[in-house]
């Protein structure tokens, strides 16, 4: 077994590990190691060939390839040492020790020892299964994930009539990239009655190509012996239960976006505390997850919409792994729980040490118009004119104000405000 | 909202410049704005006139010949008019290109003589 010692191990080479790594060495780290299980950097940006990235962290609006090109081009500036084909099998933290990445490279197992770990492994896209899409099994079902490397990066069209199950924003960009390479989109099925994505995507996915949209309705069942045939459509009442006969889409493959999960087993198998409401860790403010030392930044933290917040929390958690690994310790002592209020449906990070400024993202359940955003204990509100499931909030809350906390927990409602 | 008169059309239209998403009745005559409703800020009137004549940035792939990977993705270095997007989508799927190509090379230049070029937006090395 090859063995190695760092001050601090990078586990994922997306837009938050990258961030991760090249914010860890301009501090000052001077060992640092970012390992990813496949030979191209960049997690899922290569594959996302459409604008969008960037607006807020370059202030420019590029493509994912771009995007990645561009961190990329700045931790080749740096000496941090990237393994490539790495896959990260476990971590195994033993108190005020080492903490420990075991893992796979060409065949060859490692060991890496380190000060600090930076956990930042993305999400996977949730089965047809995990969606209760019934049904045969028959070749022609993709994820969204599958067709878009399929397309983007090999070129090939998976199928010509399509219908797409979920209207997030994952869903929405490929409906366009089938539209736009002569596949004819039958239709984006939603079993929300609220579209999924972007309103953006919504216009220049959807609107721009004539394709229509399904609220309120679910696929029930795939059907076709060898290759898909149709898909069994249902409408949905207000309890997402399927309602009549139903009705048949003709289609020759089906795509799955019907979202994401963070990928959380490693962390989970070294004993971390998983959040039910992110499915990724709960952490604090230092982005440092239950076991000391390990930080979480990106997709598996929470499932972001933009890349923008996946790198700028790889970079805070580099700060925090720098801190860490300079002085030592973190402040960690009389950190209080954040209590997911009305209309709160996540919210990260889920405990604040009110001691220094913090950065919080959030989703809400339902969509709302002129509200504000309260973090009730400390009277901090947030004007918004509307929120959306499918639009991260981020507000940034000073220690000044967080210093005022004298209960034991922080309560965060998204309350109407009158007109 | 008046009916139109005559040479005059309304459009609707969806604003996507905050989560709000108003829905924008705009009053046409030529591509000239005439008047717009249903925005709930000063914003939505700038979007309805560029929407008018709408623009997009076109994204796809093009071949590639020997290389590491079958097609590299492009991007039209300016949006172009949207009316244009399935004409400029035929030419582009003509054309195929020799690896290596680096991001930010001109794939096809003056894509319809629109002074507009479509541009690669990753390296595809050659093999
Ligand atoms: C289809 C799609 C469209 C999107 N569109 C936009 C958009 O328009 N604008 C925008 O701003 N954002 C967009 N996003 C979101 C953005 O891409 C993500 O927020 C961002 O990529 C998350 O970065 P990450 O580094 O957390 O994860 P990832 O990019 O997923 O990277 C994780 C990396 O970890 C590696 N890894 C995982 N487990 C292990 C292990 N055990 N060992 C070794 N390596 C491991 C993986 O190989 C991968 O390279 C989109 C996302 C998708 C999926
Ligand atoms: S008109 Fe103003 S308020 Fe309405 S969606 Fe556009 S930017 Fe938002």
């Amino acid at each position: 077994m090859r063995e190695m010692q760092r001050d601090l191990t990078i586990i994922g080479g997306g837009p938050a590990g990258l961030a991760a790594a090249i914010k860890a060495w301009k501090l000052g780290i001077e060992s640092i190691t970012l390992i990813d299980e496949s030979e191209r950097l960049g997690g899922v940006l290569p594959q996302c060939i459409h604008t969008g990235f960037g607006l807020h962290y370059f202030g420019e609006d590029l493509t994912g390839p771009e995007f990645a090109a561009r961190l990329i081009g700045r931790l080749k500036e740096t000496d941090v040492e990237v393994l490539g084909g790495a896959y990260a099998a476990e971590i195994n933290v033993k108190p005020d020790s080492f903490k420990e990445v075991y893992g796979y490279r060409y065949g060859e197992a490692f060991k890496i020892k380190s000060k600090a770990i930076i956990y930042a492994a993305g999400c996977r896209e949730r089965t047809r299964f995990e969606a209760g899409i019934l049904g045969e099994r028959p070749s022609g079902v993709y994820t969204a994930g599958e067709a878009q490397t399929l397309m983007d990066i090999y070129g090939i069209l998976p199928g010509k009539e399509i219908v797409i199950v979920g209207s997030g924003d994952v869903g929405l960009i490929m409906a366009r990239r089938f539209a736009l390479e002569g596949a004819k989109v039958k239709g984006v099925i939603e079993i929300m009655p609220y579209p999924g994505g972007l309103i953006r995507n919504i216009v220049q996915c959807l609107e721009d190509f004539g394709i229509p949209l399904y609220l309120s309705h679910a696929v029930a069942e795939v059907k076709g012996s060898r290759r898909v045939e149709s898909v069994k459509v249902m409408k949905v009442d207000g309890n997402l239960k399927p309602i009549g006969p139903g009705f048949e889409i003709k289609c020759d493959a089906v795509i799955l976006a019907v979202g994401l999960r963070p990928r959380i087993e490693l962390l989970a198998r070294a004993g971390a505390l998983i959040d039910d409401a992110t499915g990724g860790p709960i952490v604090n403010d230092w982005l440092e997850t239950s076991i000391p030392g390990v930080f979480a930044a990106g997709n598996v933290l929470v499932v972001n919409d933009l890349v923008d917040y996946a790198a700028e929390q790889g970079e805070r958690a580099a700060e925090s792994a720098f801190k860490l690994i300079s002085e030592g310790d973190l402040t960690r002592s009389g950190a209080k729980p954040l209590i997911r209020g009305r209309n709160v449906r996540l919210i990260v990070p889920q405990l604040v040490s009110c001691l220094q400024d913090v950065v919080f993202y959030g989703r809400v359940s339902a969509p709302e118009e002129n509200v504000a955003i309260r973090f009730e204990e400390i009277g901090k509100i947030f004007r918004l004119p509307a929120v959306r499931p499918p639009e991260m909030f981020r507000v940034k809350v000073p220690a000044s104000d967080l210093l005022r906390l004298r209960c034991e927990k922080l309560t965060v409602n998204v309350m109407r405000l009158e007109a | 909202m008046m009916p139109p008169a005559e040479g005059q059309n309304t459009r609707e239209i969806t604003c996507i410049i905050c989560p709000l998403g108003c829905t924008l009745r705009v009053l046409l005559k030529g591509e000239g704005v005439i008047k717009v409703e249903g925005n709930r800020c000063q914003r939505g009137i700038i979007y309805a006139q560029g929407e008018v004549k709408p623009r997009r940035t076109l994204i796809t792939v093009v071949k590639v010949y020997g290389g590491e990977l079958p097609v590299v993705s492009v991007k039209t270095s300016k949006p172009i008019p949207k009316d244009l997007i399935p004409e400029a989508m035929k030419v582009i799927s003509r054309v195929s290109v020799k690896a290596p190509v680096k991001a930010g090379d001109v794939i096809v230049e003056n894509l319809l003589g629109l002074g507009t070029d479509v541009i690669a937006t990753r390296d595809v090395k050659a093999v």
